[in-house]
């Protein structure tokens, strides 16, 4: 089976500086991908390329065998590709159904009517926010915040979710929730990334772990060879996270 | 030669041009406010100067001594009272706001002193200098100097005075200086003032040159958009450079083109300008 | 919707019964405030749903107003002229918004204003076909009397009125208006989501362009005389805002009712204070702008849902 998404020599350039660097990135359907590195990685630039926020410099990214290098950001929506931001980006005076039905239209999941508003209900159930389905998106709190952001990339019906940093800011139990929620959505069988920063979320939840430093794609393995791979724990694991891994698994 | 002639006298208009915009883009820079009370400030300093002089005989360079602190007063306050209350609001209300606020003052400048242009001629005369072929005049070659001095003692006051630099440090990031101890909302009411006050000081000068009107207040506007966007915002050497290309780009336009569509020219560049090169001829970025 | 629509239809029966008042003062008043209740409506699309900034709107209206009279000193008969007229519009409107639409806040505001001095500046120079500074007449059909006419210009813009408010009805409870406010709201969510936000933007100018633009070239039959200084005003753009700003952007019938409102009060000042009505404008505009920035209904009347 063909992979769902492929980078091939993705480089991304500001000016003088490569943000993204060369990267080769195959995620295969059903995968629970971690990107993870360092802050100023390149992470968050990835997302945009794939996505079309930033054209690609040189490469190419293909989805489900289509080539998308050039796709402006909506294209890319309408192709299956979902994807959340690290600082929420709701539309504040429309109510939360309202939200959820804009991209469960926008990105040609369902008809603009009466069907949008069931399907945004639905989806609202599913992330548990069905009870502030009439309230102005800008009255929520961020943890309820984060969840419209899952239920409107869940509305987009799509194949691939990218999920930057969705636990920015949240306690944890707030955490909890939001991985119990991630692993429903896998069960759907929708492929994920997700950049996230805290290891505990990346090494229980991933079935592969894509490590980013300066720009470049430094390793990309299982999480339980990434925690011992030497680049990595360079990088940014560090010596002593290392050391207590191994000794927890040796111990 | 023609060519030399015309960019020299491109280059007289520019330095006026400069100062005109200089204030304009340093408000647009720092308070994100585009100011449509500017080409009318610019005029009223011109009907201060013209009325110094034919009622009183003060020569228009003391009146831009007078006006400074006048227009610095005027705007200062202006702000504090009333655009304070719109500093974060979205571009159509505060453009609104210092559209009807020009509005007002300039039919009140029409009540005042009727539609009827009013030139200043000074008297006597101050004749014309020729240099290698290109004649300048007098006038226009003085109120180039003062205008250029003047947009030149603006730079010095903002990169070397502590209320200078403390503008330049609102125009960069207005939270950082805020944490930084700097009054913020004094720092809005100062620019403002100082931008009013590069008007009306470049109104004595202007009036010098071209006849007055309250009609005329537009036009000036217009050239400080065109310079701005050409130069950059909130920047004086890029008000600079801005005006001494709009003037250049004007002289010769109205030799190819004919004078009457200067305007037109203008305009038409900005459009040009705002399409390809948003962040003017020097590359510096601007508010969007 | 459906309460919107009746409320539109019965205050259309009402408008439409004034002609029987057979004051001319009356329908002249009524004209006007019709042809502003469709510059305000037209830049609603723009301004209220999409939320650009635009002072596009004289540009409009000076161009509907000389491609009207223009195509009428060709010979067309002056409804087609109307339509033609329309069209101009939405086509210089689409070109333009391709251009400008990816400008934002002041730069698109400014290049928007600036639009319309380059336009009037055009059209003073085309001295040939557009009469340029000495104006530009228009045929007056020879059965006409001044009541006729009043009468007929005052049914025109009624029947415009009607079909812009239809169309602004339409396209607010349609997929291109839920986009245009996910537009306003977050333009680049919005983009994230799956809309196409260029194209979505371009149709909302192309919408204000081509009723501005009737409703120039109505103008320009109605008064039978124009010259670009009249038509390409800066102030018809300024007053479509404040329109707006008045009965409340973003509601259905705000721009309708802040038309009301603002004709009422422009010529209750032109009738007393004529020196200085541009000024009281002035005053007008800011306080509007400090004191009710939501626009006259804004604590009375709660927005009306709008349900996709």
């Amino acid at each position: 089976m063909s992979a769902l998404l492929e980078l091939k020599g993705v480089t991304r350039r500001f000016g003088g500086l490569a943000a993204v660097s060369g990267v080769d990135v195959t995620v295969g359907r059903g995968e629970l991908i971690g990107l993870i590195g360092p802050n100023g990685a390149g992470k968050t630039t990835l997302v945009n390329v794939i996505t079309g926020v930033h054209p690609a410099t040189s490469g190419t990214v293909r989805f489900d065998g289509e080539d998308i290098t050039a796709f402006k950001p909506f294209q890319v929506a309408r192709r299956g590709i979902a994807r959340t931001f690290q600082i929420v980006q709701p539309f504040p005076e429309m109510t939360v159904t309202e939200n959820v039905a804009a991209a469960a239209v926008f990105a040609g999941a369902v008809r603009y009517g009466s069907e949008a508003n069931a399907e945004a209900l639905q989806h609202l159930r599913f992330v548990g926010l069905a009870e502030m389905a009439d309230k102005r998106a800008a009255s929520l709190t961020l943890a309820m915040r984060k969840r419209l952001e899952f239920a409107k990339g869940l509305a987009m019906r799509p194949k691939l979710l990218l999920l930057d940093e969705v636990n920015a800011g949240l306690n944890a139990t707030e955490v909890d929730h939001a991985l119990s929620l991630i692993r429903a959505i896998a069960a759907r069988g929708i492929t994920i990334l997700i950049i996230e920063h805290l290891m505990k979320v990346v090494l229980s939840l991933c079935t592969r772990i894509v490590v980013l430093h300066h720009g470049d794609l430094i390793a990309s393995d299982t999480p339980q060879r990434i925690v011992k791979d030497t680049r990595v724990i360079q990088a940014y694991l560090g010596r002593r996270y290392a050391d207590a891994e191994s000794a927890g698994a040796n111990g | 030669m023609l060519s030399l002639q015309i960019f020299a006298n491109g280059l007289v208009l520019g330095g006026l041009y400069a100062c005109i915009a200089a204030g304009f883009s340093l408000v647009w820079g720092v308070l994100n406010i585009i100011n449509i009370l500017h080409g009318s400030f610019i005029v009223l300093g011109g009907y201060l100067a013209y009325y110094a002089y034919a009622k009183l005989g003060i020569h228009p360079f003391l009146s831009i001594l007078i006006a400074a602190p006048l227009f610095f007063a005027l705007g200062y306050a202006l702000q504090r009272a009333l655009i304070n209350r719109m500093i974060a609001a979205p571009v159509l209300l505060t453009l609104s706001l210092t559209f009807g606020l020009d509005l007002m003052l300039s039919n009140g400048m029409l009540f005042a002193f009727t539609a009827d242009f009013k030139k200043l001629t000074l008297d006597p005369p101050l004749g014309v200098l020729s240099l290698s072929g290109i004649v300048l005049p007098v006038d226009r070659l003085f109120a180039m100097l003062l205008a250029l001095g003047l947009t030149g003692l603006l730079y010095l006051v903002l990169s070397r005075s502590r209320i200078g630099r403390a503008i330049v440090a609102v125009r960069m990031d207005r939270e950082a200086a805020a944490l930084m101890g700097v009054n913020v909302k004094r720092i809005y009411a100062v620019t403002f003032g100082v931008g009013a006050l590069m008007a009306g000081a470049s109104g004595p000068l202007l009036a010098m040159i071209f006849p007055i009107s309250p009609l005329s207040g537009p036009a000036y506007l217009g050239k400080a958009f065109v310079i701005c966007v050409l130069g950059g915002l909130g920047s004086v050497p890029g008000a600079m450079i801005g005006g001494l290309a709009l003037g250049v780009v004007e002289s010769f336009g109205g030799l190819w083109f004919g004078p009457e569509h200067a305007v037109t020219l203008s305009f038409t560049l900005l459009i040009l300008m705002l399409l390809f090169r948003p962040t003017g001829l020097l590359g510096r970025a601007g508010y969007s | 919707m459906r309460s919107s629509a009746l409320l539109a239809a019965a205050l259309l029966a009402l408008v439409a019964l004034l002609p029987l008042s057979g004051d001319a003062y009356w329908l002249r008043l009524g004209t006007t405030m019709l042809m502003y209740g469709v510059l305000a409506m037209s830049w609603n699309f723009i301004g209220g749903m999409a939320g650009y900034p635009s002072f596009a709107s004289a540009a409009f209206f000076g161009l509907g107003a000389y491609a009207g009279a223009v195509a009428q000193k060709f010979g067309v008969p002056m409804g087609l002229a109307w339509v033609c007229a329309g069209g101009a519009a939405l086509a210089f409107a689409a070109l333009l918004g391709l251009a400008l639409l990816r400008l934002r806040g002041h730069y698109f505001a400014i290049a928007s204003l600036v639009v319309a001095e380059v336009l009037r500046e055009l059209v003073n120079s085309a001295t040939d076909l557009t009469g340029g500074g000495m104006g530009l007449n228009l045929p007056v059909p020879h059965d006409a009397t001044v009541a006729s006419q009043a009468q007929f210009f005052f049914y025109s813009m009624l029947g415009l009125a009607a079909i812009t408010f239809t169309a602004m009805l339409l396209t607010t409870h349609s997929k291109l208006g839920f986009g245009l406010r996910c537009i306003q709201q977050n333009e680049a969510a919005a983009d994230m989501l799956g809309v196409n936000t260029t194209l979505y933007k371009v149709a909302a100018f192309m919408l204000s362009g081509a009723f501005a633009g009737a409703a120039g070239a109505l103008y320009a039959s109605w008064v039978h005389y124009i010259e670009p200084p009249d038509v390409f005003d800066v102030l018809y753009s300024i007053k479509a805002i404040v329109m707006v700003l008045l009965g409340g952007a973003g509601s259905v019938f705000g721009p309708l009712f802040g038309a009301a409102i603002f004709l009422s009060l422009e010529e209750l000042v032109w009738r007393n204070y004529l020196q200085v009505h541009t000024g009281v404008l002035g005053l007008m505009i800011v306080l509007l702008v400090l004191f009710l920035p939501k626009g006259v209904f804004a604590r009375a009347v709660p927005r009306t849902r709008k349900k996709p």
